[in-house]
């Protein structure tokens, strides 16, 4: 590399450097301040977000600023263009990867404004825990914009290593410890199929980049017998058994419920987003777009991995009795329908991904937003039941409870309702009718589930009165996401239109 | 037009809902909800004075961007058939606000809130144009109506909700997934209107005639989709039942002849066997049933399965009296079942039982709500000079056109509600007071009354002189039927056998 391309991948990678370093920095600054300043961190925290999310919008809408400055200016060489595709290939800042990156801030600012008030509940309140969401978030970005398989997994492996911290940190919880330990073998086990798939297309094709890999695929003689020459089969079922992982599909998916229960629950929250969206930045990019001449081979695999999800999501869901391992098992059936959309496939198909992930962003931040205002000094109400005649004493409260219920179930004019109608627009656009079709069904009997939430907190009575501490940042997280879910609900043009532009 | 007269009257009451939050009165609520219902009323006699009959053309059009990206757009407008039903939900919305003034107890403020948002839905469904913006009202309904059951409702209300809600959301998505077809095979529009001039091969025709047909069998309710009914009605409080037996049942048929009779003309007539075998089965099955309850909301929920099947039997014989007939007969349900909740409701409110068997004699103590009583049962039987029996006269004769096997079996139907009819009035009104409890019993107050005249004016008015009505919808029923594709010849003779 010379200089010119190491300026042009600085640029370009900017968001990326700037949230990487000031999470060092702010781990020096706590070091510096004994740890007694968390709150000074954390919106230190929520500061760097917003400057990188700045720093992404820049360089999406005026890229041209960064390589030759504002006019007349001689600071930077004159001579240098602005390259998106950088590090030899390996990194890519396009459209696709800023609407991602729009989904990880977000999710990060929320993440951060919920936790603040429950670590300190919890009696963990360090620094670090927004420092590791800061280094979890970098990871996710790396993942969007990675368009080799070595970088998707460094940064893959980068969001999982802080996750593995974040889970275990309430260090007097033994499920905390438990789930995170579970997280971390599982997790291992999940990268190291991915990376022998991945080392296994570095065999067939003589490179990890997912163009070469494509060029590779398409260029005779290779092409006609790749869909049924057992190594590259054999490679994608690595690949997809890896990815799976990440969105918690089935049969990848037994990690989830005791993962989401054991955490604290802003990092739930944040797995169950975050984590998911990266896991779908990724595959998109992988199947949807570099493999497309496999799609033999993973369409099927897909679609039944995708089928078997939403059943077990939605049925096991029936019966659970915490309320955080049934958002556990409801975000799996989400990533199931969610996966329709990939099966659906070409811009349509990928844009209503990327819809869906941003709606459900909003939807299930705000459900986890009630989720941690629920809980109390004594008592974490983390069980259904103790949502009992919620309406009553929390009427504000218990009303923005159920619109993220209805969101979720898909009931207009909840932005969940445009969610799944893009995603069915999408697969009937491709004729699949009895795709569609199953999907609603398992969407109907996931209706149930939701439903009895709303039932506890409107028709039955409760004689205790919850006092809840709804902190500002907690307000601030449920209007936010309150707002999205009914506005984006009503007038969801304009982002449907930023998914579509953002197609690959 | 420069007012958006049709988007006030559906987003009126719900303006009026969240003016609701703001108000903390008991009575304040109370009165200002009847205010916002007697004001849409209002507003719906001044849209039908300003309609014009002669044409079959929407009304009163509103059209916006919406969602461009796909298509969508917020467009409203009414002709001749759905006029009558934009009509009928006002009517039914004040009803229901004077059924509820004392029979909530708990959480009134709440449940005007959701009566209002209901209204604001069931508008909306019978004013859309478009395909999104309808299934918006439609299934949005959802929420407010699993509100009123579940919170407001009986003894065994949960259970009742939660069957509701589920049976109607799988029929709705099955037929949002048959919108999505249409929206692709009719070249990428949701646009009503647009769809209804496109013509569909007849394999989409069939799988999307069978999408919808879940979709609207559900919630009409047809044979064998009909379990969800009795237990919602039973459960139900008064005005929520108001609410399902006088529009939200209306509005699967309504599905059928504003969607599958125009846009798959084909496939309706190739299935039309099918939902007149299904609709003879409900009208006598709804009958039988009804004949062996005790309990008088089932009764009257059952009867209501027998009469929605007299619609659905004149939607689907293709002439213009069966149709004409039919949605005459939406429109009477829609009257005289509510009323007949309403009646279980007062009667109720004063006994706290609605077996039968408790009843007795009520004739002598409470003569006002008897007589009355007696005007709606008659008039559910379909006695001459009430409206039901215009209705179910159109109907059976044009069914007897069609087919005359049908027809004897429906004539069956009415002798079966007379039957159970009959006898219900007789148990409960004649005869000797058997029950002591009864005896301090008040008589209706104005209040009610003013409900109860309110709908009996129109079992009058419809029964003596039916054509106003007939007349509002006849130019809008003429292109529906050409719409179908009937066979000329039947389209002939219908006219020729003009009433």
């Amino acid at each position: 590399m010379n200089t010119e391309a190491i300026l042009q991948s600085i640029i370009a990678s900017l968001p990326e450097i700037f949230v990487l370093l000031t999470a060092c920095l702010l781990l020096l600054t706590d070091l510096l301040l004994k740890g007694r300043r968390v709150d000074l961190i954390a919106n230190l925290s929520i500061l760097v977000i917003l400057i990188a999310a700045t720093l992404s919008f820049m360089l999406e809408a005026y890229p041209n600023y960064f390589v030759s400055g504002p006019a007349d200016s001689s600071l930077i060489n004159n001579s240098l263009v602005y390259n998106p595709l950088i590090y030899n290939g390996m990194f890519i800042t396009d459209p696709y990867s800023f609407f991602f990156k729009l989904i990880f801030y977000l999710t990060t600012m929320i993440t951060i404004l919920l936790s603040n008030q429950y670590i300190k509940m919890e009696g963990e309140a360090h620094s670090e825990f927004f420092i590791m969401l800061l280094f979890a978030l970098c990871g996710m970005m790396i993942m969007a914009s990675a368009t080799d398989l070595i970088s998707i997994y460094v940064g893959l492996e980068l969001l999982a290593l802080s996750l593995y911290v974040l889970t275990g940190f309430i260090k007097h919880s033994e499920r905390s410890i438990e789930s995170a330990l579970k997280y971390l073998i599982l997790s291992a086990i999940a990268t190291c199929l991915m990376l022998y798939g991945a080392s296994l297309f570095y065999g067939l094709c003589g490179t990890t980049q997912l163009d070469g890999i494509t060029e590779s695929l398409t260029t005779p003689p290779t092409t006609t017998t790749t869909t049924t020459d057992p190594a590259i089969i054999l490679a994608s079922l690595f690949l997809i058994a890896g990815f799976a992982f990440k969105i918690a599909a089935v049969p990848f998916h037994m990690w989830a419920p005791d993962v989401y229960e054991g955490a604290p629950t802003p990092i739930t929250a944040f797995m169950s987003v975050g984590s998911m969206a990266a896991g779908f930045a990724v595959m998109l990019r992988v199947f949807a777009h570099a493999l497309l001449p496999l799609s033999d081979i993973w369409l099927l695999i897909f679609a039944t991995i995708s089928l078997a999800t939403m059943a077990v999501g939605s049925f096991v869901a029936l019966v659970q009795t915490n309320i955080k391992r049934l958002l556990a098992y409801s975000s799996i059936a989400h990533a199931g329908f969610a996966l329709l959309g990939l099966v659906a496939g070409g811009e349509n198909g990928v844009a209503s991904v990327m819809f869906y992930l941003l709606i459900y962003a909003f939807m299930s931040l705000g459900i986890f937003s009630v989720v941690i205002i629920m809980k109390t000094q004594h008592s974490p109400n983390e069980l259904i039941d103790d949502y009992s005649g919620l309406s009553k004493h929390h009427s504000v409260l218990a009303l923005l409870m159920l619109l993220f219920l209805f969101s979720l179930t898909g009931i207009p004019p909840t932005a969940g309702f445009m969610a799944k109608l893009y995603i069915i627009v999408a697969l009937i656009n491709e004729g699949y009718f009895l795709l569609a079709v199953a999907a609603v069904l398992f969407s109907a009997i996931a209706a149930f589930f939701y439903l009895r939430i709303v039932m506890l907190m409107y028709m039955r009575e409760t004689n205790q009165k919850l006092e809840l501490d709804k902190h500002l940042t907690l307000q601030l997280s449920l209007a936010i996401t309150g707002i999205a879910t009914l506005g984006i609900g009503l007038f969801p043009d304009w982002f449907l239109g930023l998914a579509m532009r953002s197609v690959l | 037009m420069s007012i958006p007269i049709l988007s006030m009257i559906i987003f009126f009451p719900l303006t009026g809902a969240i003016a609701l939050l703001f108000i903390h009165s008991t009575t304040q609520i109370k009165w200002f909800s009847l205010f916002i219902c007697v004001l849409d009323l209002m507003l719906t006699i001044l849209l039908i004075h300003n309609f014009d009959p002669n044409t079959y053309n929407m009304q009163f059009r509103e059209s916006h961007q919406w969602i461009p990206t796909l298509n969508i757009r917020y467009s409203l407008g009414v002709d001749g058939i759905s006029i009558l039903f934009v009509f009928l939900t006002a009517l039914v919305g004040w009803v229901c606000v004077l059924a509820s003034w004392q029979s909530i107890e708990h959480r009134l403020k709440e449940f005007m809130i959701t009566i209002l948002v209901m209204q604001t839905c069931m508008l909306g469904v019978f004013c859309s144009l478009d395909f999104v913006l309808f299934f918006l009202f439609w299934e949005a309904m959802l929420i407010p109506m699993y509100l009123i059951i579940g919170v407001w409702g009986g003894k065994n209300r949960i259970y009742a909700a939660f069957k509701f809600f589920l049976y109607t959301l799988a029929g709705g998505l099955l037929f949002l997934v048959g919108i999505v077809v249409l929206y692709f095979a009719g070249g990428k529009t949701f646009d009503i209107l647009a769809l209804m001039d496109s013509h569909f091969s007849f394999q989409t025709q069939v799988w999307v005639f069978l999408a919808f047909f879940i979709g609207f069998a559900i919630k009409v309710p047809m044979f064998p989709f009909h379990t969800w009914l009795p237990d919602a009605h039973v459960q139900a409080p008064t005005a929520g039942s108001i609410i399902l037996a006088g529009v939200l049942l209306k509005m699967g048929a309504y599905g059928f002849l504003r969607f599958s009779l125009p846009m798959l003309p084909q496939a309706s007539q190739y299935f039309a066997p099918m939902m007149l075998v299904l609709s003879v089965v409900a009208i006598i099955y709804g009958g039988y049933l009804a004949l062996a309850q005790d309990d008088l909301k089932k009764l009257v929920a059952y009867s209501s399965i027998s009469h929605m099947g007299v619609v659905t039997l004149g939607l689907f014989v293709f002439n213009l009296r069966g149709l004409e007939g039919g949605i005459l007969q939406m429109f009477n349900h829609g009257i005289t079942t509510s009323a007949l909740f309403l009646f279980v409701g007062l009667i109720y409110e004063r006994t706290h039982t609605r077996s039968i068997n408790d009843y007795g004699g009520l004739m002598k103590l409470i003569p006002v709500y008897t007589t009355f009583f007696a005007l709606f049962t008659l008039a559910s039987m379909a006695l001459p000079g009430t409206n039901t029996f215009i209705g179910e006269l159109l109907v059976l004769s044009g069914t007897f056109v069609d087919n005359k096997w049908f027809a004897a079996f429906a004539v069956m139907g009415a002798m079966l509600s007379a039957a159970y009819l009959l006898s219900m009035f007789k148990n409960v009104a004649l005869g000797t007071v058997t029950n002591t409890n009864l005896t301090n019993i008040e008589d209706v107050n104005a209040r009610e009354l003013l409900a109860i005249i309110s709908l009996a004016f129109f079992v009058i008015w419809i029964g003596l002189y039916p054509s106003p009505f007939l007349n509002l919808m006849h130019v809008s029923v003429e292109h529906l039927l050409l719409q179908a594709g009937s066979m000329p010849e039947v389209m002939q003779e219908a006219m020729v056998n003009e009433y």
